[in-house]
């Protein structure tokens, strides 16, 4: 957008009011809802209510959050199991993707459309029908998966993963990439449509086929294409919660081992059981989940994306 | 293509992943639909055989229908995604209209303030959106999860339909400026039928997320008679978790209207995401 050069000129004009009217409503709603309650909650988490009066106390929530044993063990909890959360993510969720979407992408594919339609399925469920759906699924009491791995001579493997303390967050983290892997196939296979006949052409004149061809011609191709998913991941991961409040509920079991910074958040903002809730814990928990997220972005516009070459066609 | 990309092998085994894949996707739902028809015997002595004659039982459509406020949840749902949905499109389309089309001072800026909200969500504003809807009184109503939702789906909204909107062709909006239109009929009259396509886009991304969502409904109206159908049927299974007929046949009923939906909008969607609306 290089329209400044042009301001000069339309310094000279009447005010144009419809300008104005376009953006406002827009604007109000965006401002007043989204963009000041964001501020309003980081400026929460400087103070603290005492007999109901709302006290600065600049970064001592932070301190209370960081220092005392009871908050941090949660908040190191909630955030390691955060990051198991999306690293699986990343080393399931987006091969498979790019997987389906490069077998997709192949021109003579038949049925390509139903493939399409039927992998992308799970993505538009809620996490409630998921999660629920899952947990049935894997519930010992049911025995759908005991059955079938019964058929394929695995019965001895089955565990009540959900119930396990040292399975249950990865299970959680597959049943989201089962719901979510719609999303990178169809970002990479639009990328892959959108790699021009002639280069591909051009590579098989050269000999270059099948999955050297992928490897050395489609991917760099579709790197810019990862780069977007890798971030929407991470920012869609670090803001989970629906997913493990519909299977595990908000104490996120067995034992906290599944709590995620979304369930964190959602207990010490509302409490939870005998422990009522805290909105100033709240919002400082959530400036933490914010500054995480706002570093993800910015590493990701200002290393990555501009390392990342976009291919011009 | 050459021979090499299309032989037989190959083929048989992009079929045999792709199917694999599908299986996988579709199972889970499958077996919760198949199940919710059966009775509770059945579904438990044989979870993965279709109803029979013998095993078909509608109690748990009866029980949901008896004990949960279902179309209650329906018509909230329904209510709270049309008005959202309404909104952000033609708030989204005006903003949109507005960046793309005038050069102002502050477009530049203003484009980056509404992009701002594609990447950093609005949950983490939670604490202070209660207290906000709290001191306007609107606790439990559907209009707090309307402007949440419309200021949520706004930005994604504007940065596409700004980027159709750049298509349109500047002769056409000219001759409408020399036919003497207003700048606004030229907006409701020229641009907005020209990028339909596109508004369609951005209303299946902003619905979605919206009919989907847990966490607002839960925060902002918990109430009996603003529960939409996600938090309806999340409530509802926690009460009924031993009554599996009501369970399966409450989880078929929440993906049954999503699913039509999808399969009849899925083509769009499609279209969307791959002519790069969201590159």
């Amino acid at each position: 957008m290089s329209e400044q050069s042009l301001e000069h000129s339309q310094d000279k004009r009447p005010t144009r009011w419809h300008i104005a009217v376009f953006l406002a409503p827009a604007l109000l709603v965006y401002t007043a809802v989204m963009i000041l309650p964001l501020f309003g909650t980081l400026q929460l988490s400087l103070f603290r209510s005492i007999d109901n009066v709302q006290v600065f106390t600049g970064l001592e929530n932070f301190r209370t959050l960081f220092g005392d044993p009871r908050w941090s063990n949660s908040f190191w909890n909630a955030l390691g199991n955060n990051t198991w959360f999306f690293i699986i993510h990343m080393l399931v969720q987006n091969p498979i993707g790019i997987l389906l979407a490069a077998l997709l992408s192949s021109p003579k594919l038949r049925f390509s459309a139903f493939y399409r339609t039927a992998i992308f399925i799970p993505t538009i469920l809620s996490f409630v029908i998921v999660g629920f759906a899952w947990k049935l699924i894997l519930s010992p009491l049911w025995g759908v998966a005991p059955n079938l791995l019964d058929m394929v001579g695995l019965k001895s493997l089955f565990v009540p993963w959900l119930g396990k303390e040292e399975y249950a967050l990865t299970a959680l983290s597959l049943i989201s990439v089962w719901q979510f892997v719609g999303i990178p196939m169809m970002l990479i296979y639009a990328a892959m449509l959108s790699i021009p006949e002639e280069v591909i052409e051009a590579a098989e004149c050269d000999g270059v086929t099948g999955f050297s061809q992928f490897w050395k011609i489609k991917l760099p191709l579709i790197l810019p294409s990862i780069g977007i998913i890798s971030i929407l991941t991470f920012v869609g991961n670090f803001n989970a919660f629906d997913l493990i409040y519909s299977a595990q509920g908000a104490l996120a079991g067995p034992n906290y081992a599944t709590d995620i910074l979304g369930t964190f958040l959602y207990r010490t903002f509302f409490g939870f059981q005998l422990q009522t809730g805290d909105p100033n814990m709240g919002a400082t928990i959530a400036s933490m989940m914010f500054f995480i997220i706002l570093t993800g972005v910015c590493v990701y516009l200002f290393l990555i994306q501009t390392r990342l070459r976009r291919y011009q066609f | 293509m050459s021979k090499a990309a299309t032989s037989l092998p190959r083929t048989i085994g992009a079929h045999a992943i792709l199917l694999t894949y599908t299986v996988i996707a579709l199972f889970p739902v499958i077996v919760i639909v198949v199940n919710s028809f059966k009775s509770r015997a059945a579904i438990f002595r044989s979870p993965l055989t279709p109803p029979t004659a013998e095993t078909f039982d509608l109690i748990g459509y009866t029980t949901v229908m008896a004990q949960g406020d279902f179309i209650q949840y329906f018509q909230n749902s329904l209510t709270v995604t049309v008005a959202s949905l309404f909104l952000v499109l033609l708030f989204g389309a005006m903003a949109a209209f507005a960046l793309s089309e005038y050069r102002f001072k502050g477009n530049t800026m203003m484009g980056l303030y509404l992009a701002l909200g594609i990447m950093i969500p609005i949950r983490l504003g939670t604490v202070a959106i209660l207290q906000l809807m709290v001191a306007s009184g609107l606790v439990n109503t559907l209009t707090a999860l309307v402007l949440v939702y419309t200021a949520q789906g706004l930005p994604l909204a504007v940065f596409i339909l700004s980027e159709f909107m750049k298509q349109v062709s500047d002769d056409l909006k000219n001759a409408g400026r020399i036919d003497g239109l207003s700048e606004y009929r030229i907006f409701f009259r020229l641009v907005l039928p020209l990028v339909r396509p596109a508004m369609a886009t951005v209303a299946v991304f902003t619905m979605i997320p919206i009919w989907n969502d847990l966490w607002f409904p839960l925060i902002l109206a918990p109430g009996e008679s603003t529960k939409t159908v996600t938090l309806g049927a999340q409530v509802f299974i926690g009460q009924f978790v031993t009554n599996w007929n009501a369970v399966l046949a409450a989880l078929s009923l929440a993906i049954l209207p999503v699913l039509v939906l999808y399969l009849f909008f899925s083509r769009q969607l499609i279209r969307g995401i791959t002519s790069g609306a969201v590159k």
